[in-house]
């Protein structure tokens, strides 16, 4: 178990591979969309799992903040001219900073109150949204500009591809780090028991505000990457629909599971476009699946996937 | 080694699975001509989007029927974009990348359309959408065409019907979408030429339930003499309703967002007398014989009511003038090559459609004029037609 075999240089470096090998059997822009979308909300759900998988809090109002990160890109290259890059940095850093200003009243709620407090921050945030018609033109929308970074305008999806996998290889990169760090152990003991975490002196509220903050800042990320990709954004992107979607990405692919997060994601962006065959009765074969799911593979899809291979192993 | 096989089979599951979603859809013969569509027939705007899909899927059926277009077979691909612009964009790709569609007859809202703009006009389809707001087609797009009417032209409607019952002092009141945004600018910049004056100029917020405050401001406005509301959907219905409440008496206009049954049912007897520009197939019955739309919108009424048991709406007239503006644009272009298509959509003169007769041109994707509307007026629990 030392070296190069660790378990993240392990996982990382197959992930780094399926990365880099993919484009090869994809053979138009269609499936290199749905691919990004992929990427986009794999890094989300990689962030929302730390909060929800490994600090054991849960937050309904995550695509609140991928809403931010998107309309900041748009209204500061749109409305105040500032280059793509700066305003993603930026909106960024301002997300971070709301996250980490609510993050402390917010996490002081538990169970069930917790639910409804994040939900409340993310339907506040889809309000503003909607409302603020003459910053973000309201329920319809607003164009975003062309990413570009010193003169260099992005708009295939090949390039779009590239970025979206590199920003999801190091945010899994970071994530894993950090639950094999201290403050991941951390974490996973406020998971178990806030009391006995706190008992034996760890700082309970401030891991919680770090991994809020971090997935925050995640998600406003991805919000960024997504608006400058698709040219067009609604704040729909914002809503309760979409948080819940994040949520199900994590708890479908695996609670606790950096990559069950991401196989989550992987499976809930692209069902639907599988499911496309069967017409008016997609939305029945989703909720089949997903019950299917929950039901037999209590624990996600790939920690369960991951105990039944060692069951095997094991009677051999 | 546990664990480093644990993130193995983890990644691998990843590859798996995202093979398995790239495992969609197939091939098909170059044969039939392809009409790709995306439409909300879920979600906030699925009461337009399903008697889009409808009516769309019912005419290609005739069309095959009667031996298809230019000797060909035509096939619909469509998909549910759910009222969701993000979803909206990644089916267009995949009609253009994966199905190769020949022309996309779809859109169902402004958000939905708007998002996809981008793409279209880079790949070069032709493209007639099926929203409402006057921004898809000002500035003319070179792919971009679309069938129901403005905002602008329905302001025109409602200005030059006060202009005739010499009212001039307009209490405006909008809601916060696009739609109605966009109509209420209309409203702002048409009025000056007009001859019309703002004197009031509400608005309410998405979702809201109750818009007395608003009402109440326009009521005591001095000197108002006609209420005109920008909005569709649900707050039609309490506008009407709540201006009843408020035992107001001054004529009251609303925009060809609430022609639908659903307005009247909605306001619960509270519609009666409200004034709306609609069109012509709302009223299909009461239109004189000698009208130039009386055939095509009583065909169209008759069919689709026969076949889905259902109350027609504008909205699967909007559907009915795209497919068959695409239809006809092939037949005249000989071939489904996309400039030539696109063309022949932009040189599109006089076709008599279920919105009005549409003649476009290059400074024009939409090709409908003032005269596409009738006014109407709520009578007795159904629209009556004015004029």
């Amino acid at each position: 178990m030392t070296g190069f075999w660790q378990p993240r240089v392990g996982g990382l470096l197959t992930l780094a591979l399926i990365i880099a090998v993919l484009p090869v059997f994809l053979p138009n822009a269609f499936y290199f969309d749905v691919v990004i979308l992929i990427g986009i909300n794999a890094t989300i759900c990689v962030g929302l799992n730390l909060l929800i998988g490994y600090a054991g809090q849960i937050s309904l109002g995550h695509a609140g903040f991928f809403g931010l990160g998107a309309y900041a890109s748009a209204v500061l290259t749109d409305s105040a001219g500032w280059p793509p890059l700066l305003s993603l940095l930026v909106g960024a850093i301002a997300i971070g900073a709301l996250a980490f200003i609510v993050a402390e009243p917010i996490l002081k709620l538990k169970g069930h109150y917790l639910a409804m407090g994040t939900l409340g921050l993310g339907i506040i945030i889809s309000i503003a949204l909607n409302q603020e018609v003459t910053i973000t033109g309201g329920p319809d929308g607003m164009p975003v500009a062309t990413f570009s970074v010193l003169g260099w305008r992005i708009s295939d999806e090949r390039t779009w591809y590239w970025i979206v996998g590199g920003l999801l290889l190091v945010s899994t990169w970071l994530t894993l780090n950090l639950i094999d760090s201290p403050v991941g152990r951390a974490l996973r003991s406020v998971h178990g028991s806030e009391v006995a975490a706190a008992v034996t002196g760890v700082d309970v509220t401030r891991y919680k505000v770090l991994v809020f903050v971090v997935s925050a800042v995640l998600a406003s990320l991805s919000g960024s990457l997504f608006a400058h990709y698709s040219g067009f954004i609604t704040p729909a992107e914002a809503g309760f629909g979409h948080s819940i979607e994040l949520v199900t990405m994590v708890v479908l692919g695996g609670m606790a599971s950096t990559f069950g997060a991401i196989v989550g994601a992987a499976i809930l962006t692209a069902l639907p476009q599988l499911l496309t065959a069967f017409h008016d009765f997609e939305m029945l074969a989703f909720g089949a699946i997903l019950m299917g799911t929950m039901i037999f593979m209590r624990k996600g899809l790939v920690p369960s996937l991951i105990e039944l291979v060692k069951r095997v192993r094991a009677e051999r | 080694m546990r664990n480093h096989f644990r993130r193995n089979i983890a990644t691998a599951a990843v590859a798996a699975l995202t093979a398995l979603g790239l495992a969609v859809g197939g091939t098909q013969a170059a044969e039939p001509i392809k009409i790709g569509s995306f439409l909300a027939v879920t979600g906030g705007a699925s009461f337009l989007g399903d008697p889009e899909m409808k009516t769309l899927e019912m005419y290609v059926e005739k069309i095959n029927e009667s031996g298809g277009v230019l000797g060909r077979p035509v096939t619909l691909i469509a998909y549910d974009s759910a009222t969701d612009a993000k979803k909206a964009l990644t089916f267009v790709k995949r009609l253009i990348e994966q199905d190769q569609v020949d022309i996309i007859v779809g859109g169902t809202t402004t958000g939905e359309t708007m998002a996809v703009i981008k793409e279209v006009e880079a790949a070069g389809m032709p493209f007639i959408s099926l929203a409402g707001a006057g921004v898809i087609i000002d500035p003319v797009k070179k792919w971009v065409f679309k069938t129901p009417h403005t905002d602008r032209l329905a302001v025109d409607k409602v200005f030059r019907d006060m202009t005739a019952r010499n009212l001039a002092k307009v209490g405006l009141f909008s809601g916060a979408g696009g739609f109605d945004q966009s109509c209420r600018k209309n409203a702002l910049e048409l009025a000056p030429t007009m001859g019309i004056e703002i004197v009031a100029d509400e608005t309410h917020g998405k979702g809201d339930t109750d818009m007395t405050p608003q009402l109440t401001k326009i009521k005591n406005t001095e000197g108002v003499e006609a209420l005109l509301y920008c909005g569709f959907g649900a707050p039609t219905s309490i506008v009407a309703k709540n201006y009843k409440q408020l035992g107001m008496t001054i004529p009251h206009y609303q925009t060809h967002g609430s022609a639908s049954a659903k307005f009247i049912e909605g306001a619960e007897g509270a519609a009666e007398g409200v004034r709306l520009p609609a069109a012509a197939l709302l009223v299909v019955d009461q239109l004189s014989d000698d009208h130039p739309q009386k055939a095509v919108a009583s065909a169209y009424k008759e069919a689709y009511e026969g076949r889905f048991k259902d109350s027609i709406s504008t909205f699967g007239g909007h559907a009915y003038d795209g497919l068959y503006l695409a239809v006809e644009a092939i037949e005249r272009a000989g071939s489904t090559d996309k400039e030539a298509v696109r063309a022949e959509i932009e040189k599109t003169d006089k076709f008599i459609g279920v919105d009005g007769i549409f003649t476009m041109s290059p400074e024009d994707h939409m090709g409908l004029d003032h005269d596409s509307f009738v006014m109407v007026e709520v009578e007795n629990g159904t629209w009556k037609l004015l004029e």
